[in-house]
């Protein structure tokens, strides 16, 4: 649709701009003012310079739980979009079985994160949990408090649970926009059922599957609750990804400093990442005339 | 007010930044903005260049603390060349 | 090159299998849970069951008499519902703007909404319990529903925008022409036009603000807090609990299981920002 040039648009836009103003600048502003002092509570603050920022990129704590998250974010991209895909096209097209599947396949999405926690939390244990006494019984050891591989799987298992619907959601609204001659077509060609599906059905999906990867991407960078719930960021530092280690940071610790510099390198690695996807979404949109 | 700890340089860095997106809103009512094409393949305006000039210049800062060390004057110069780069080519 | 053949069908649908089989490793966790609501502590401990041998409902009745369980579902209820109504009111005439008109910095204005989505909640944490306290509105429903804007306000303009899109441009020359002022024009016409965008940016404001933990939690004590933060700190308190906390769980997903089907052709929209 063509857009007229309206400048009082910005009236109907104000109020959107003052709140968001309030609650993303005031506390970023915060944030960069914090991170250049020290505290000892009581409001009293003392000039730190950089202090924190060096500390911060020189410490192994830092670093180790940026590449636990940087690991984990990649392996549920790996698991959770093939995976939706492959679901996506096995979904009925229509009737009640689609209505059906959808929403049973939405049900994880509409869960409290920290009840997605606790269902698991309770589903792994080998004393009372199906899963765990399931694999006890089968004679593997399995203790996600205490093995740290038992906790990344059981994390991961979590995390492909609840969000894979998301990614398997999106391709099917994609799948849907292909008009039936499409089909008919490769069929009259005796395209392969692959061919079908790499000429056909992916390029479709392009468009859905970068936003599903996307917000796949963003939301396992910021996880916080699920993990926290099931495995409190242990056992050790096991499964301590970002969000987990800077809130234990900011609240448990109440270091305002350092907790200021980690939130503000940390937001600073998400704007790029979000810009990124955001200026080659743009650009696609573009391409597929919007 | 106190709860958000001003100081100084904190209030000069943002007087800089809000001076400078006051500055591209006049440009901007002056001389609107036209896309074009730069070295990244992809349409920027002016506004988008100042975000990249502004994001670049943070990485450039993080990585010369954590790899040179405290002088970020130095840094600073860096990202002056950086912004002139942005604004001539992408 | 033979004449290829129809393939003789299986006696079962292959795909039919795979929907099966996930919608099965979907269901089971949910389904343990509920299980474990229904038994009493005894059973869960001493032996393993996969139905409950000695049903029981104490579990729900425990959480439907004890204010300090229920209280906590109607915190929740509170602060989402003013969450929705904040983020409505001022993402419906934002979301028209975008729509329709072109105007200075409109780009980077959608971005930087669409920044504040992507935000960690983590890195707003402390500084909200600064400002909020600072304030005078810690433990307030209040808080947390303005705490909850910060992510809400930009999926509501993002999901409208991507409904008033739909509604042809010829609708508001007309009435203008017509004579209808902008605030009887947009209550009027166009928004009945998109009651059903409405709806479904209310269905997700309202989840989103429902299964947050980290900010609610922050930004309460006692007044305010939540049922999902009732959750976390009774877990340890009271010796775990297992049957009620599984029941306090079952509660939590209802209110979206309830609504869920009248959405489902909208679910997909929604968590992509209203770009599918």
């Amino acid at each position: 649709m063509e857009k007229t040039l309206n400048q009082k648009a910005w009236f109907l836009v104000l109020p959107v701009f003052l709140l968001v103003a309030f609650s993303a600048v005031i506390p970023l502003m915060t944030v960069v003012n914090y991170s250049l002092q020290d505290t000892f509570g009581n409001n009293k603050f003392f000039w730190a310079g950089l202090e924190w920022y060096t500390e911060l990129l020189h410490s192994e704590r830092l670093w180790s739980a940026f590449g636990r998250q940087i690991i984990f974010s990649a392996i549920i991209l790996a698991i959770e979009v093939p995976l939706g895909v492959f679901v996506a096209l096995n979904m009925p097209k229509k009737g009640v079985w689609a209505s059906l599947s959808l929403v049973l396949m939405a049900l994880p999405l509409l869960i409290p994160w920290n009840v997605v926690g606790t269902i698991w939390q309770i589903f792994g244990r080998v004393d009372i949990g199906l899963l765990g006494h399931t694999l006890a019984a089968l004679g593997i050891d399995y203790n996600y408090t205490r093995d740290p591989l038992a906790a990344w799987v059981t994390i991961i298992t979590m995390d492909v649970w609840h969000w894979t619907s998301l990614v398997a959601l999106l391709s099917y609204a994609g799948l849907q926009s292909i008009p039936e001659a499409y089909y008919q077509a490769a069929k009259i060609d005796q395209a392969s059922r692959w061919s079908v599906f790499w000429f056909i059905e992916l390029p479709k999906m392009q468009g859905v599957l970068m936003i599903a990867i996307l917000i796949r991407f963003m939301d396992s960078f910021m996880i916080y609750t699920e993990p926290f719930v099931v495995t409190g960021g242990g056992p050790g530092n096991a499964t301590t990804f970002l969000s987990i280690d800077l809130v234990k940071m900011a609240l448990g610790q109440f270091d305002l400093g350092p907790a200021a510099a980690f939130s503000l390198m940390y937001f600073l690695v998400v704007m790029l990442v979000s810009w990124v996807f955001y200026t080659v979404m743009t650009n696609l949109d573009k391409k597929a005339g919007y | 007010m106190g709860w958000m700890a001003w100081t100084l340089p904190t209030a000069i860095f943002f007087a800089v930044i809000g001076a400078l997106l006051l500055i591209m809103s006049v440009l901007a009512i002056r001389y609107p903005e036209t896309p074009r094409m730069g070295i990244l393949r992809m349409e920027t305006t002016r506004g988008d260049r100042l975000f990249i000039t502004l994001l670049g210049s943070a990485f450039i800062c993080l990585a010369w603390l954590g790899l040179v060390g405290e002088n970020l004057w130095w840094a600073l110069g860096i990202c002056f060349v950086y912004a002139l780069a942005v604004f001539r080519w992408v | 090159m033979s004449i290829s053949t129809a393939p003789r069908r299986p006696w079962i649908n292959p795909k039919a299998l795979v929907m099966i089989a996930y919608i099965v490793f979907l269901l089971l966790p949910i389904y343990w849970l509920i299980n474990m609501s229904l038994k009493t502590n005894e059973e869960i401990i001493s032996v393993f069951t996969i139905w409950p041998r000695h049903l029981t409902f104490a579990n729900y009745k425990t959480i439907l008499t004890d204010p300090a369980w229920y209280m906590g579902y109607v915190n929740s209820m509170i602060y989402v519902v003013q969450n929705v109504v904040i983020s409505l009111a001022v993402a419906l005439p934002a979301a028209y703007a975008f729509s329709r008109y072109r105007f200075m910095g409109d780009k980077h204005l959608f971005f930087w909404l669409l920044s504040n989505r992507m935000a960690p909640p983590a890195v707003f944490a402390l500084p909200f319990f600064q400002l909020y306290s600072s304030i005078g509105l810690f433990d307030t429903h209040i808080a947390v529903a303005l705490a909850h804007t910060l992510f809400n306000v930009p999926l509501a303009v993002w999901i409208l925008e991507g409904f008033m899109r739909g509604v042809p441009k010829e609708i508001d020359e007309t009435a203008y022409i017509d004579g209808y002022a902008f605030p009887r024009f947009f209550v009027r016409i166009f928004m009945p036009l998109i009651a059903s965008g409405i709806g479904v940016a209310a269905f997700f404001c309202f989840m989103f603000s429902w299964v947050e933990l980290l900010l609610s939690r922050t930004l309460t004590s006692i007044d305010a807090k939540p049922i999902t933060a009732v959750m976390t700190r009774t877990v340890s308190a009271s010796g775990m609990d297992w049957g009620v906390l599984a029941a306090a769980g079952v509660l939590t997903i209802v209110p979206g299981a309830l609504v869920i089907y009248f959405v489902r052709n909208y679910i997909a929209k929604g968590f992509a920002l209203g770009r599918v």
